[in-house]
């Protein structure tokens, strides 16, 4: 059958920013398969320019809304790595229990906000409320948990006041992490009420062989600095990332493309699965059994399986984090440091992949050039790619337009794009 | 009873999203306690970052970031011919926000410094204000979602709208916190319109006023304050540009 198919979905909904669809199909040919990222850029790189360093984190946090601790943690490290500002054990340890915060929070939002309402066939989360008042009570808890968190360490959710320079400019007291612990040990049961539902939902039945980028764990599932790898075996320093990203542009989108060994690559959950799926915490690696996920999974939808795993993977170690500031001192939770000139990189695993921030400072501490390199820019031409296969396994079943515009939109959203941030 | 024109019985809200970083409109799926009562009481027919239902009929327009794109002006401009309310959510909104640093560049500098040699469209950064008539701003950056939904609230019942005039520092010493300008550090509580409980300071930081400027803001004695404690004037002169909330009234 020769099928004709044009299927233009305008800022798709149920993701973060702005993107559209374009695909067209002519005589059962695909002819075009469009990712078009249409978000207004907001030049974070230029106004970085002449910025305080200290106040480089404050400012970066505002090019995402929903992973501001991460940009500003990865901020940080490009700061204190440039200027060799040594940050104290403890605050490490406080700023991963702040990160996994956002990890949850991040994730919860993408499977039950922006996912599920596809997997159970309606357009928002809020006719769960009266069909699965159970399922939304669930999210709301477990939201609710990860907002506590990053409250309590960073000081606010979205945009945190205290993780500063140096390390945190206040530390919460033992009384308030020993309630925390206590809070995610009750939640356990909810991420077991979750695992329950997606073991009920089947993801759309889809692969496409890529590469997919992380940090490489060191003994732990990597989070904060390190080196990078690749599925299809590279291996880079932290400061070598613009050789793992190769940046380049293409004119229907204001997002820029990268790619490594092959046209695209993709990083995420998925991806740091793949790559360091024998360092997750044991407890988290069956449940990733339970669920069908095996390394390496070529699928993208399973991405949103990889972050269920993912979030009981960080609620077991924010259990072991909080034991071991429980026995230390929290006195010395922030160093001095001289300023000095020098050239920095941060990369973190923010929830939807390896984020990068570049500095160059001068000796009086002011930013003098940047670079960030976002998640979902380096994810921009592998969903590209995902949609031209996905189109042509497609209509080689027999779908109709209506199934392929789903399954598209799905796809995109799978990947959890975050497009102002990548547009930044 | 009605305010601002709207029946409260079936009070149709709309979020719509600008140049920004959409952490406004997620706080608004924040505070879980209250997100299932706050809800019973609109009907929410456009908010393209959680639902694909949408429709063009609203009294209540939530809209956050600013203005950067031609494009934008007329999605803006077409919003505020529908709704009966506006509102301006968000420093980004109310102030430029972050995104007005941009405006201390020339444009052409900005594209070619982030893009190279291509060419990208982008304007100087607006206001919500500058382009369409705003019924009632709403600042921070983020919002706080207790205040957004009070106002709503407000808005819906027919009662008052409440925002402090009076500056963080009131709220600051609520919380019985240190004053961090005594630990070295520069604060803009004094001249910054409170509502936030001080966040800020009470994480041992500094404000740095998204809330824009409280009532009577004396700008000359917080600065005298400032400069006696050793910082340099380029040093605040950062710290009141970073939102562009101080706009034009920041005299020395
Ligand atoms: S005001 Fe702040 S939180 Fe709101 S959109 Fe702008 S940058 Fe984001
Ligand atoms: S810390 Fe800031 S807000 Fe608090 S009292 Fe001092 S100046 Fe005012
Ligand atoms: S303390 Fe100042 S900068 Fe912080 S949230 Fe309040 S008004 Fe905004």
């Amino acid at each position: 059958m020769k099928v004709n198919m044009n299927i233009d979905v305008h800022h798709i909904a149920r993701v973060e920013g702005h993107g559209n669809i374009h695909i067209t199909v002519r005589d059962g040919e695909l002819i075009e398969a469009e990712w078009q990222v249409v978000e207004t850029p907001r030049f974070f790189e230029a106004i970085l320019r002449g910025r305080p360093h200290d106040m480089a984190p404050t400012l970066t946090s505002r090019i995402c809304g929903i992973c501001s601790i991460g940009h500003t943690l990865a901020s940080l490290r490009a700061v204190e790595r440039a200027m060799q500002v040594r940050v104290p054990k403890n605050a490490q340890l406080l700023r991963l229990l702040a990160k996994h915060g956002e990890t949850i929070q991040s994730h919860i939002l993408h499977l039950f906000f922006l996912a599920a309402p596809d997997l159970l066939g309606v357009g928002s989360v809020i006719p769960l409320t009266k069909s699965h008042p159970e399922v939304v009570a669930v999210a709301l808890r477990l939201k609710g948990l990860a907002n506590d968190m990053c409250d309590l360490i960073a000081g606010r959710t979205t945009h945190p006041v205290s993780l500063v320079v140096g390390g945190l400019s206040k530390a919460p007291e033992k009384k308030q992490l020993e309630m925390l612990k206590l809070t995610i040990q009750e939640r356990f049961s909810d991420v077991m009420a979750t695992v329950d539902i997606f073991k009920t939902l089947s993801m759309p039945d889809f692969v496409r062989e890529t590469e997919f980028v992380s940090l490489k764990g060191k003994g732990k599932y990597p989070w904060i600095g390190g080196d990078l790898i690749s599925t299809d075996g590279v291996l880079k320093a932290e400061d070598d990332y613009l050789a793992m990203t190769n940046e380049y542009k293409e004119d229907f989108t204001t997002s820029k493309f990268t790619r490594l060994s092959r046209e695209s690559f993709a990083v995420g959950a998925l991806a740091r699965f793949n790559n360091n799926h024998k360092l997750l915490h044991k407890k988290a690696k069956e449940t990733a059994q339970a669920l069908c996920l095996k390394p390496v999974n070529n699928n993208p939808y399973m991405n949103n399986i990889a972050q269920l795993v993912e979030c009981y993977h960080v609620m077991l170690e924010s259990i072991e984090i909080i034991d071991k500031l429980l026995d230390s001192n929290l006195g010395n939770i922030c160093n001095r440091y001289n300023i000095t000139d020098g050239e920095g990189v941060g990369a973190v695993e923010v929830p939807r992949g390896i984020l990068y921030h570049h500095y160059i400072i001068d000796k009086k501490g002011t930013i003098a050039k940047a670079n960030c390199v976002i998640p979902t820019t380096q994810n921009n031409a592998n969903i590209h790619h995902d949609l031209a296969e996905l189109v042509t396994q497609q209509i080689n079943l027999g779908k109709n337009d209506k199934e392929v515009t789903k399954l598209c939109e799905m796809l995109v959203r799978a990947y959890d794009p975050c497009i102002s941030c990548s547009v930044h | 009873m009605k305010y601002l024109g709207i029946d409260p019985q079936k009070v149709k809200i709309g979020v719509f999203d600008f140049t920004g970083c959409e952490g406004c409109e997620l706080q608004l799926a924040n505070k879980e306690e209250s997100l299932l009562e706050f809800l019973s009481l609109l009907e929410v027919v456009n908010f393209r970052e959680i639902s694909s239902d949408s429709s063009q009929d609203y009294d209540i327009a939530l809209v956050e970031g600013s203005i950067s794109r031609k494009d934008e002006i007329e999605r803006l401009t077409d919003i505020r011919a529908r709704a009966k309310v506006l509102v301006a959510m968000g420093a980004c909104a109310c102030f430029g926000g972050v995104n007005y640093l941009k405006n201390q560049y020339p444009l052409k500098d900005v594209v070619k410094e982030v893009y190279g040699m291509h060419s990208v469209e982008t304007s100087k950064v607006k206001r919500i204000a500058d382009v369409v008539k705003v019924d009632l701003n709403i600042p921070g950056c983020p919002v706080s979602k207790s205040e957004v939904e009070s106002i709503i609230v407000s808005i819906v019942v027919g009662a008052e709208v409440k925002i402090p005039k009076y500056p963080v520092c009131v709220e600051c010493k609520q919380n019985v916190n240190t004053c961090v300008v005594d630990l070295g550090k520069i604060c803009l509580g004094p001249i910054t319109r409170a509502g936030c409980g001080a966040v800020c300071p009470t994480g041992k930081a500094g404000c740095l006023g998204c809330r824009g400027p409280a009532e009577d803001a004396n700008y000359g004695s917080l600065r005298e304050i400032l400069r006696e404690k050793g910082h340099c004037e380029s040093e605040i002169e950062q710290k009141l540009c970073f939102y562009n909330a101080f706009n034009g009234s920041t005299e020395k």
